[in-house]
């Protein structure tokens, strides 16, 4: 009994069958799991990357201001047009810049389908969570590190950035968007 | 302080009465804030159900941060406490070593607890059960947390200081009982958690304190995991000791083989608590191959571990009930199992809970693309109340109900109400897991007030599916809470005015 000492030299017993067979099973199934991973790394396109630069939260604030100053969409009298009070950037392939803070994600991004972007996905103050719907893609902006996102849409429309780490009381009103034509 | 001792009409075994104190103080604390921690969920679920939307937005989020703390915290490692103090002491036959150090862990975890739940209620830590730097909590919550974490250690102390004495004194010949075996490998993996847990913690609350600067948010997250999840390997090697421990209370199984059983368990000493970076692979700060070898390898060879508990706690009852005469067919043994014992209930919710619905979600969560589907939407809360509501939970539950006669000696009160219970609050969690995970699918974020975007600069919606799904989970936490209400009933109606037995 489980709850008694067991009878001496209970390592000396040997398994059963049965134990053997289940104990290969799960076995394989733990190692075919643990392949797996790499497997699909190597040969298939969708990955979290791991390519991430240490950056100051300033530095990374400022980056973005410049990057929303020079591509910023304008109206007629020059000034960035805005969106729900968030400015609108409709940027050329290649780097782009998501800011979090509380409780704000910025800029709302337009984007082209089938250009590639790499989206440097940052916060300046506290964690959030970067949340792509509704197509569900999820990632974490981390004060201090500039998160780099290959990204090439492949399908257009409207999307929100949901803020999906907790951040403060505000959370739930840290909306982001993104539009792909 | 001398010993003093009774038997045990019903299993022969000596029970101190130091030992036996303590095992009901702890005990009965963790019901009070299952209690606490029952009625915050209650209020949390008719918030999420947002057909509802039941709290203020500031009292969600507060109230979520105490139902973390007062669950996956007090409830559980509270009622640990009582099975360390149980599986040492009790099962070896022997007095509890050092009883003021373990009456220290009693007062330190009650006075931590509820410090940290008072700066919560008091709306000076809204940052969550993870308290994610730069997120700052008033420095009372991380002291109360270490205050909790020193009494927990001096707990695990004690445990180790009773075998040693059991050892010692000669009090049992031989090796340990499974179950303390398991308990061995739960306090193993506590001591090193809770290592992790101080260098999180006590420099976070410096930090609060204003005496050192802030520690590195992604440094911070990946030592709360290495603390946060390795907590949790704590919790499935207690839980699978009570698996073993139920086994043989209700049907009286054998381990079928005590080499494979002890084998397990040292796998999980040996690989779970170095898993934890399954929680930042959406994250940057470590590279994929990192990522890959920690939640990979390491992780599958704790997840082995569990399939051989998953098969040999199942083939216990099962010869047992065999060797009684049950050998029709496939399922004879099965079908006279003691269906209406309530321990035996809760234990095959317990395993059937955590293998199929939490351990095999989590495996799936774990691995590095689908995590980026999961990361932080319902499925993470949704997996880990499968294992830690239905299979922790669900086997402490089951304890509770041979702790009462046998540790408290009194009758188990409203006995109809108590054969029930399990089956309410098992269908009830299932019902709310599985619907939280299915909502998950489709990106609603967890530790959310408000998904429509109502006061954001854009709305948001999800879909009717994704509305029902919402109501289904919402009337199975709310089967699961009178469930629970049930267990309490029963819990504190026996020890308050239970008839008493031979004293």
């Amino acid at each position: 009994m489980s709850i008694f000492i067991p009878e001496k030299h209970w390592w000396r017993d040997p398994l059963d069958k049965d134990e053997k067979v289940w104990l290969a099973i799960a076995l394989t199934t733990s190692i075919v799991l643990t392949l797996a991973m790499p497997y699909w790394h190597v040969t298939q396109k969708q990955n979290p990357g791991s390519e991430y630069y240490k950056i100051k939260p300033d530095t990374f604030d400022a980056a973005t201001d410049r990057f929303i100053q020079q591509y910023g969409v304008k109206d007629e009298a020059g000034a960035i047009k805005q969106e729900g009070g968030i400015d609108v950037v409709a940027p050329p392939p290649g780097d782009v810049f998501v800011r979090g803070q509380q409780f704000k994600w910025s800029p709302v991004l337009k984007l082209k389908k089938g250009s590639e972007y790499r989206i440097h996905l940052s916060s300046i103050d506290v964690l959030h969570g970067f949340s792509v719907q509704p197509i569900n893609m999820n990632f974490e902006a981390v004060p201090g590190y500039d998160y780099v996102l290959k990204v090439t849409p492949t399908t257009s429309g409207v999307f929100n950035i949901v803020c999906n780490e907790f951040c403060g009381i505000g959370h739930h009103t840290m909306v982001g968007r993104i539009y792909v034509d | 302080m001398e010993a003093v001792f009774r038997t045990c009409p019903v299993t022969g075994l000596k029970v101190e009465r130091n030992a036996e104190t303590l095992i009901m103080f702890n005990a009965v604390t963790s019901i009070v804030f299952l209690l606490v921690g029952g009625l915050l969920a209650l209020l949390l679920l008719l918030t999420r159900w947002q057909a509802v939307h039941l709290l203020p937005a500031d009292f969600f989020y507060r109230l979520l941060t105490l139902h973390g703390i007062a669950m996956l915290v007090a409830w559980i490692v509270f009622f640990e406490m009582a099975v360390l103090y149980f599986a040492s002491a009790i099962l070896l036959n022997t007095r509890l070593s050092v009883p003021y150090l373990a009456w220290g862990q009693y007062g330190l975890m009650v006075v931590g607890a509820a410090i940290t739940a008072v700066t919560i209620l008091v709306g000076q830590a809204d940052v969550m059960f993870t308290s994610y730097v730069p997120l700052k909590a008033h420095h009372m919550y991380y002291f109360g947390i270490i205050l909790f974490a020193v009494g927990a250690i001096l707990g695990v102390c004690v445990f180790f200081a009773t075998l040693g004495a059991a050892r010692h004194e000669k009090t049992y010949v031989g090796s340990v009982p499974l179950v303390t075996f398991g308990a061995i490998a739960a306090a193993i993996i506590a001591l090193l958690t809770l290592a992790h847990g101080a260098i999180v913690f006590i420099p976070t609350w410096l930090w609060a304190l204003g005496v050192i600067p802030m520690m590195d948010p992604e440094v911070y997250r990946l030592l709360f995991w290495a603390f946060g999840h390795s907590t949790q390997q704590i919790n499935v090697a207690a839980m699978i000791s009570c698996w073993y421990l139920l086994g043989t209370l209700t049907v009286g199984s054998v381990p079928v083989s005590e080499k494979f059983s002890r084998s397990a368990f040292t796998l999980y000493i040996l690989f779970i608590m170095i898993a934890s970076e399954h929680h930042l692979l959406v994250d940057p700060g470590i590279s994929t191959a990192h990522k890959e070898w920690n939640t990979g390898y390491f992780m599958h060879l704790a997840v082995l571990a569990s399939m051989m508990h998953a098969f040999s706690v199942p083939a216990a009852v099962e010869v047992a009930q065999r060797k009684k005469g049950y050998t029709k067919g496939l399922f004879e043994w099965l079908k006279r199992a003691p269906w209406g014992d309530p321990g035996f209930s809760s234990l095959v919710f317990s395993v059937v809970g955590f293998g199929f619905l939490g351990g095999i979600t989590g495996v799936i969560y774990g691995t590095e693309q689908l995590n980026i589907i999961v990361h932080n939407t319902l499925r993470v809360p949704g997996h880990f109340h499968a294992t830690v509501v239905i299979g922790t939970s669900m086997a402490f539950m089951g304890i509770t109900y041979y702790v009462l006669p046998l540790i408290f000696r009194r009758e188990v009160m409203f006995p109809g109400i108590a054969k029930l219970q399990p089956y309410v609050f098992g269908t009830g969690m299932f019902v709310f897991s599985t619907a939280m995970m299915f909502v998950g699918g489709f990106g609603i974020p967890r530790r959310d007030w408000d998904i429509t975007g109502a006061e954001a600069p854009f709305p948001v919606a999800y879909g009717p599916t994704a509305d029902l799904a919402l109501a289904v989970m919402a009337v199975g936490g709310l089967v699961a809470i009178v469930g629970g209400a049930m267990y309490i009933l029963v819990a504190v109606s026996t020890v308050a005015i239970g008839k008493k037995i031979n004293r």
